[in-house]
């Protein structure tokens, strides 16, 4: 169905998501898991400048930052804080991962709104293995710290007696619903937004409405850079109130 | 004949699926307002709040980008 979509085409000069394509970087041919794409490709771009902005921009430690040096302190600070805030002290411990994930998802982002670049965050492969990997880390902790008085978080100890039960199902289905919904957040929304990119640009194409869709995709681009970073935002957030939960379940 | 009405249908779900974006938008615009209303009567308490204003605003917009997935599974993956 895809391809026929695709040939028919609906008046567009290109398809809104050919950008999303997988790709191997060199010829073509069958994508194995070793074949270098470009998935591959801009993730480890990603990689990169993390370690240029936090390893080597913050080598100096000079006591008055330089201007690198100062985007990365306050980038740890911020997550710091946010984590102390939401999860509380005992979180601090977890500190290192979601860092790391926090990082990884804005420097995809952001690299991604570069024109021709690739998102490796619009793939809901990508974002399912942070959101599962979340997932079942958390769920490891709280029954590792808990025992199994983690379960308590399901049953509300609060609630009428009759309704324990229909609550304690509710509980349970939307516990494992989170990491599906934590993953396709992050990917539902940084692919609407480059496909409303390419669809603009699409209609560039026509000349009666070239200049109203040239400032509508400058527009739309402002509000992308925004997403790109509130989505990071969110996805770092939400780890931290998941955590929360397997650190403290009945609060 | 039979495809043409499969793939009418695909249209028709994929329309309707849209619908679930513009119900998310109210809801987005519901949690933003009432953040807005709150934060101007008490401007002190506003900055200790925001992590809960995003957080609303995420799980409000997730059900909206659920119906656009739906969308798009309808019109390129079934």
């Amino acid at each position: 169905m895809a391809e026929e979509a695709h040939s028919e085409g609906s008046g567009l000069v290109f398809h809104p998501l050919d950008q999303f394509i997988v790709k191997p970087l060199f010829g073509e041919g069958p994508i194995h898991w070793y074949t270098p794409t470009n998935v591959t490709l801009w993730m480890t771009i990603a990689v990169l400048c993390i370690v240029a902005v936090f390893v080597f921009g913050t080598r100096g430690r000079a006591i008055i930052p330089t201007r690198v040096q100062s985007v990365a302190e306050v980038i740890y600070g911020f997550i710091y804080k946010m984590i102390e805030d939401v999860t509380g002290h005992d979180g601090v411990k977890y500190f290192p991962y979601i860092m790391t994930l926090f990082l990884f998802i804005l420097f995809s982002n952001y690299l991604g709104l570069l024109p021709t670049s690739f998102t490796p965050t619009s793939h809901i492969a990508v974002t399912a293995v942070l959101g599962f990997g979340v997932f079942i880390i958390v769920t490891l902790i709280g029954f590792v710290k808990n025992g199994a008085s983690f379960l308590g978080l399901f049953w509300m100890a609060d609630s009428p007696a009759i309704l324990r039960p229909v609550i304690a199902v509710i509980e349970l289905i939307s516990y494992f619903v989170r990491p599906v919904s934590h993953s396709i957040r992050l990917a539902g929304n940084i692919m609407a937004g480059h496909a409303v990119i390419k669809v603009f640009a699409g209609f560039a194409a026509i000349a009666a409405i070239s200049p109203v869709s040239i400032l509508a995709i400058v527009a739309i681009y402002g509000l992308e850079v925004l997403v790109a970073g509130i989505q990071a935002y969110v996805f770092t957030i939400l780890t931290c109130v998941y955590l929360k939960d397997a650190l403290h379940p009945h609060h | 004949m039979e495809g043409d009405i499969a793939s009418m249908g695909q249209f028709i779900g994929a329309g309707l699926a849209a619908i679930g974006s513009g119900a998310a938008a109210i809801g987005v615009g519901h949690v933003a307002g009432n953040f807005l209303a709150g934060a101007l009567r008490n401007p002190s308490a506003a900055a200790s709040q925001t992590a809960t204003l995003f957080i609303g605003l995420a799980f409000a917009e997730a059900l909206g980008i659920f119906s656009f997935l739906v969308a798009l599974l309808l019109m390129f993956a079934v």
